[in-house]
């Protein structure tokens, strides 16, 4: 059994059946009176961050979760298959599950897969991916340094705003957590 | 350690030197005396939210424990006789590890003899200003007077409840004030909270209207001192202590020995009294808007 004291980010407990991550977490301490927890608490299966204030000491029940490194492979209907590359097992999650993350996934793809209580729940991709621009109106060469930004579209589906010019064709690196564009790549 | 970190931590110790510094000319300029008391006391108080680190000896038997605060032995030097006295000392609490909290920590506490809580108010509304101007620091929002607030008029503030309908639930009623109340006292300026419930009146007397003669002063939602004017009379102080002691024992909590001294000496006479206990730390972290007690110490736990 895990306590307060075991509260860190990432720390992973159980709450009424549901898996939820520490985002932040902060000691407080009311002068001279009882002592408490403040968290900030992401909901591992919906996403949704809460609010939540422990009793310092108070019994917490730790969630059990575990990450596996897997490569996706194909999608199937409303849901996309990856596989464990060390013991070849395979697992599907639904689109819904991945949420914004299957934007993220080309043919090979290496993910980790969040698995609660044996079942996959969601993945982290990398940080960064490069993904191939379908669509965006043609570019202005020599237009290098402004801020103006346009729409573009890229091979999954993902949307970003890049720089002027960038055109069809050319290849994106863009940042998983935010969903924004980094940088063109050569080549 | 990179070349950036090294920089910082000479800031560090230059700006806290320097804090030292103003805090021992303010009071020498109010003909205080600097005192200094021990580390290692027979009891380190008996609040029942308070653990501290018991102190062996090689053989393992126990010599005392580390200090929570210096207040008995402050005290004691009061029924000596001392009028106005000052200390800059660590104190030890175990089991407070955040951003605004750490194992050991460097506590401002200062008495003032023949004087209540109000005369120690008025201490700290110019210290802060005083070491701030002293440190380039200059904050125009912390010069005096400071807002008052009594607990109950924070609660219905900043709450919309009163502090009738929690007082029974001392539990309830710290986690609505962690939660709602104190990270919204002194967001602009700072704020002096008066009026605290008899039961946690802790070492303090209690005002002719029930209410423990005791002050906390709190900027940008940070606790920076806890006040009294001080309780003088042995025998309730005594059955506080007693009243700490069941507490301590239904909690599970260790049962900490009264300091019979303190209360020989409360009894031999002590001077109708103010004192306050600040959190130098936490008074630099917020100076320098700083984002934790940690970033404006040399050697926070984490780092040792």
């Amino acid at each position: 059994m895990a306590d307060t004291s075991d509260i860190k980010k990432g720390f992973k407990m159980l709450l009424d059946g549901v898996p939820f991550a520490v985002v932040d977490h902060q000691f407080v301490k009311p002068g001279k009176g009882q002592a408490f927890i403040r968290t900030r608490l992401k909901n591992m299966m919906t996403g949704a961050v809460i609010d939540r204030t422990f009793k310092s000491g108070e019994k917490l029940d730790k969630a059990d979760t575990e990450e596996r490194t897997m490569q996706y492979l194909y999608p199937e209907g409303e849901a996309r298959v990856f596989m464990d590359t060390r013991s070849y097992e395979q697992l599907s999650l639904t689109n819904e599950q991945l949420g914004e993350n299957v934007h993220y996934l080309l043919d090979g793809t290496e993910v980790d897969v969040m698995l609660f209580e044996g079942r996959p729940i969601g993945v982290t991709p990398p940080t960064f991916v490069e993904l191939l621009v379908t669509e965006t109106e043609p570019g202005f060469k020599g237009d290098t340094s402004s801020n103006t930004t346009k729409p573009a579209t890229l091979e999954t589906g993902l949307q970003v705003n890049v720089p002027l010019f960038v055109n069809a064709g050319d290849r994106l690196k863009v940042d998983t957590r935010t969903g924004s564009y980094v940088e063109r790549v050569k080549g | 350690m990179p070349e950036s970190a090294d920089v910082a931590v000479v800031q560090v110790l230059e700006l806290r030197a320097a804090l030292l510094a103003a805090i021992r000319r303010f009071f020498a300029e109010r003909d205080f005396i600097e005192v200094e008391t021990p580390a290692i006391v027979p009891s380190p108080g008996l609040d029942v939210h308070l653990s501290a680190f018991e102190v062996r000896n090689d053989t393992g038997d126990r010599v005392g424990w580390l200090a929570t605060s210096p207040e008995y032995q402050m005290k004691r030097l009061l029924s000596a006789g001392a009028k106005r006295i000052f200390q800059l000392c660590r104190s030890y609490r175990s089991e407070e590890q955040g951003s605004h909290h750490e194992r050991e920590f460097t506590m401002l506490e200062w008495y003032r003899g023949d004087a209540t809580s109000d005369d120690v108010i008025r201490d700290t509304e110019e210290l802060i200003p005083f070491v701030a101007d002293s440190l380039d620091q200059p904050a125009p929002e912390v010069q005096p007077p400071w807002q008052r607030m009594t607990v109950d008029e924070a609660l219905q503030f900043h709450a919309n409840m009163t502090l009738d309908s929690v007082i029974d639930d001392e539990e309830r009623f710290f986690r609505v004030w962690a939660e709602q109340v104190q990270p919204r006292l002194g967001t602009e300026r700072p704020i002096v909270v008066t009026d605290w419930p008899a039961s946690m009146a802790s070492l303090a007397q209690l005002k002719p209207n029930g209410m423990a003669d005791r002050f906390e002063a709190f900027f940008r939602g940070v606790e920076l001192c806890n006040g009294f004017g001080e309780l003088t009379d042995a025998k309730e102080q005594r059955r506080r202590f007693e009243r700490d002691r069941v507490e301590r024992r239904r909690a599970g909590l260790p049962i900490y020995p009264i300091d019979e001294r303190f209360l020989a000496d409360l009894e031999r006479g002590m001077p109708e009294s103010g004192g306050n206990a600040l959190g130098v730390d936490r008074l630099l972290m917020l100076l320098l808007s700083a984002a934790s007690i940690q970033a404006v110490m040399p050697f926070p736990a984490e780092r040792l």
